[in-house]
């Protein structure tokens, strides 16, 4: 009797979003990237097709982060000071496939960048580099709402992907992004039932399902990792069995949360039985990031370049066929 | 599968004769499928029928045991695919591959330090389980010479790795007490190592390129008297291994095949620094019973083991510790108090920054379930009244002469209340836990 192997078919796939536009689109990125399109659960390939892989963005902060341990700032060196460079730098050298932008410095309490400020750094990084961008804002409601929809406006026929929209404070940032041609960022507590209800609220300002993707609010290894996994696993059956309203990619803040972690950034000194801390931060981000890989993930934002050339590596070897 | 008791019903006789001591065979079907009988009570039954039943008892996947003692490693018996649906039973065996062909100096000094990875994670223990002895060539006299000498050096599970039956069957006699696993059955040498696993009763590891030959394998392998298995596929690109391992899970829970009711092992391939830690994590996500690599540094094993642990936590029922006031250090009455949740997570981050800091203070954790704060905030299991519940009920009031609690920066909104409340001040610490050892030194100096 002939092997009967257990392949599942599913009735439902995950929408297509596409982030960047090329001159011929109406922008001027050097590309445009495409995300979603899965038909079944991640790599299964014998019983399910995932037209579009994995993307990795490098993140860059219009102030210089303080709290990076130097294993993170040594690859990057100077241009941590220099949002414009160190985005040049992740094109260039790094030859990353998005670029994320930060706008950490904005925030009330961090160092309260004005509209101007920030709507000339967009612009410069616009000029001068070519990559998909995805704008996410500092988390305060009113200078989000102040300053995302300037950001829209001025990278306006880009498709960039903006973020974060959350269950209280979503409005103005849907309606910049429909007005501007954007994609947009739904985050929810790693919380599915949110993430659906957000996703409803999002679709009835008239923004489609192909312009949005989920941030589940993921946590790094070893902190609250498998909650997001379990969530964003559980989310995709539902999606798969009919459920339209969870059928879009997910994008997951990797390198915030990996490098956060006592692992990622304790030296060698401080835990000499936990072994190099170069090597251990690398492969905090890079597990985390892979870990997520097999839940769903679609974008990560990533830090360590040497992470990313892993997983990137990785997430090729899981698409060969 | 578990029969339900209609199930069982149509296997009896259908008599009636009250053998049993139960007045209908219904009746009997019922108290059997709630396991409060046992089916020798009933006379009657056919040898076919109660060897179905037997079957059915049986969990889907087997438990397959390796090591003894302390060490003991279970694997398999595992209900679900998603962790969602229940929760992973039983962690993943992660093993370090060391070589018969490196000096003896140089494996005695990788035993141990194999041996030493094991780290403390939110109260827990995680250790490699296993050490695999591969044999480079075919000196059967240095192999076995080298898994003595590491059965002396380790008291971690034995996995033996060898092309040649021969030396398996020799090396695993020397060591069979401490229930080695054999690595591997194929179809040319399955006869003499099911043999010997038989014999020596060993778990033993069934490899095969692809599932359909597994499929033709592992028959044949319990048909010469091994019935401990391991499965194994070939090597290939990691989504095959992963469309492997899945299959090997979903087959029998899904539809009840008993052929593949075995975990399965993972060996990898890759020697990169940085791919096997990540092939080896994919393999753990997806199911793999066991996996074996050749790295062994902490920074490469720390993620491993962490991931597992992570992994094999129960999603119903989060760790958590005893709610209580937790004395850290040298403590006295003018000690600051600090407030935490049950989470484990919660409770192990601060409590490694409060003694990363060097002061001594009081460490609450309160009942909140096992919800983290802004979880349990927003559950209001973390309100003013239950902190303050706490502070009174652990005694705080006869611990400290102070009045002041420091309240996590996540649910700052909630100090003029628990203030009132509590009749303590309340000090609004940092949000992530890594801004403690500042915050407590500026407490301290502020005095
Ligand atoms: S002994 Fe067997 S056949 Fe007789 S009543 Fe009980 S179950 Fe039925």
């Amino acid at each position: 009797m002939p092997l009967e192997l257990i392949k599942e078919k599913w009735s439902n796939k995950i929408d297509v979003v596409t982030i960047g536009a090329t001159k011929a689109e109406g922008g001027t990125r050097s590309k445009a990237i495409k995300v979603g399109g899965e038909t079944g659960l991640p790599y299964l390939l014998e019983e399910s097709e995932m037209p579009h892989k994995p993307v990795i963005a490098m993140e860059i902060f219009d102030v210089a982060p303080d709290d990076w341990p130097d294993t993170l700032k040594d690859p990057y060196g100077e241009v941590l000071n220099n949002p414009l460079e160190w985005a040049m730098k992740c094109e260039n050298e790094f030859k990353a496939d998005l670029l994320t932008i930060r706008l950490s410095g904005i925030h009330p309490d961090a160092q309260n960048r004005s509209e101007e400020d920030t709507v000339k750094l967009i612009n410069e990084i616009t000029a001068k580099v070519k990559l998909p961008l995805i704008i996410l804002g500092c988390g305060d409601d009113a200078k989000d709402n102040l300053i995302l929809p300037r950001c829209a406006e001025i990278t306006k026929g880009e498709r960039c992907l903006i973020g974060d929209a959350v269950q209280k404070n979503y409005k103005t940032i849907v309606a910049a992004c429909l007005a501007y041609g954007h994609s947009i960022i739904a985050e929810s507590p790693i919380d599915i039932n949110i993430a659906k209800q957000l996703n409803i609220l999002i679709s009835e300002m008239g923004l489609p399902q192909e312009r949005i993707v989920i941030n589940p609010t993921v946590g790094a290894l070893g902190y609250g990792m498998e909650y997001a996994y379990s969530i964003m696993e559980r989310a995709r059956i539902a999606a798969f069995g009919g459920d339209k309203m969870l059928s879009q990619p997910f994008i997951c803040f990797v390198g915030q949360e990996a490098w956060r972690a006592k692992e990622a950034k304790a030296k060698i000194s401080e835990f000499p039985e936990w072994g190099n801390e170069k090597e251990r931060g690398i492969l905090w981000e890079a597990v985390t990031a892979s870990a997520f890989l097999q839940a769903g993930a679609d974008i990560l934002i990533m830090r360590h370049p040497k992470a990313i050339e892993i997983v990137k590596k990785h997430i090729e070897e899981l698409i060969k066929n | 599968m578990a029969f339900s008791g209609l199930d069982i019903y149509k296997l009896l006789p259908k008599t009636n004769c009250r053998k049993c001591g139960f007045p209908t065979c219904l009746a009997f079907a019922m108290q059997l499928a709630k396991k409060a009988v046992s089916v020798e009570k009933c006379p009657e039954i056919t040898a076919a029928a109660k060897a179905a039943l037997e079957a059915s008892a049986q969990p889907p996947i087997k438990l397959i045991t390796v090591g003894e003692g302390e060490q003991k490693l279970e694997i398999g018996n595992e209900n679900v695919l998603f962790r969602h649906e229940e929760k992973f039973f039983h962690p993943a065996g992660v093993g370090i591959i060391i070589n018969d062909a490196a000096s003896d100096e140089e494996i005695k000094n990788r035993v141990e330090h194999v041996n030493k990875l094991s780290f403390e994670r939110i109260g827990q223990q995680i250790s490699v389980n296993l050490i695999a002895v591969r044999q480079a060539g075919s000196d059967k006299a240095r192999f076995e010479a080298v898994v003595k000498k590491v059965a002396e050096l380790t008291k971690l599970g034995i996995v033996l790795i060898s092309a040649d039956a021969a030396s398996l069957k020799a090396a695993a006699a020397h060591i069979a007490k401490r229930k080695p696993i054999i690595h591997a059955a194929n179809k040319e040498n399955y006869q003499e190592l099911a043999a010997a696993a038989k014999e020596l009763s060993l778990p033993l590891v069934v490899k095969a390129d692809t599932l359909e030959e597994l499929s033709e394998l592992i028959p044949a392998v319990n048909s010469a008297g091994a019935n401990d298995l391991i499965l194994q596929t070939g090597d290939k690109p990691v989504n095959k291994k992963i469309w492997d391992l899945t299959q090997i899970r979903r087959m029998p829970l899904k539809k009840n095949n008993r052929v593949f009711g075995y975990p399965s092992l993972t060996v990898i391939k890759s020697n990169d620094t940085y791919e096997q830690v990540i092939e080896a994590c994919d393999y753990i996500l997806k199911y793999t019973g066991i996996v074996l690599l050749e790295g062994f540094e902490a920074y490469q094993i720390l993620p491993i083991l962490t991931l597992r642990q992570n992994i094999y936590t129960d999603p119903q029922k989060p760790l958590q510790v005893e709610p209580k006031a937790y004395p850290i250090g040298q403590v006295n009455e003018n000690s600051p108090v600090l407030i935490t949740t049950n989470f484990s997570l919660s409770y192990y981050t601060v409590l490694g920054e409060v003694e990363a800091s060097k002061i001594p203070a009081f460490l609450i954790s309160v009942d909140t379930e096992g919800m983290s704060v802004l979880t349990a905030w927003a559950a209001e299991k973390f309100t003013p009244d239950k902190i303050n519940e706490s502070i009174k009920k652990f005694g705080i009031p006869e611990k400290v002469k102070h009045k002041n609690i420091v309240i996590p920066g996540y649910v700052a909104v909630m100090s003029g209340d628990l203030e009132e409340k509590s009749g303590y001040r309340i000090i609004v610490g940092p949000r992530e836990a890594a801004g403690i050892p500042s915050f407590l030194k500026n407490i301290q100096k502020a005095g």
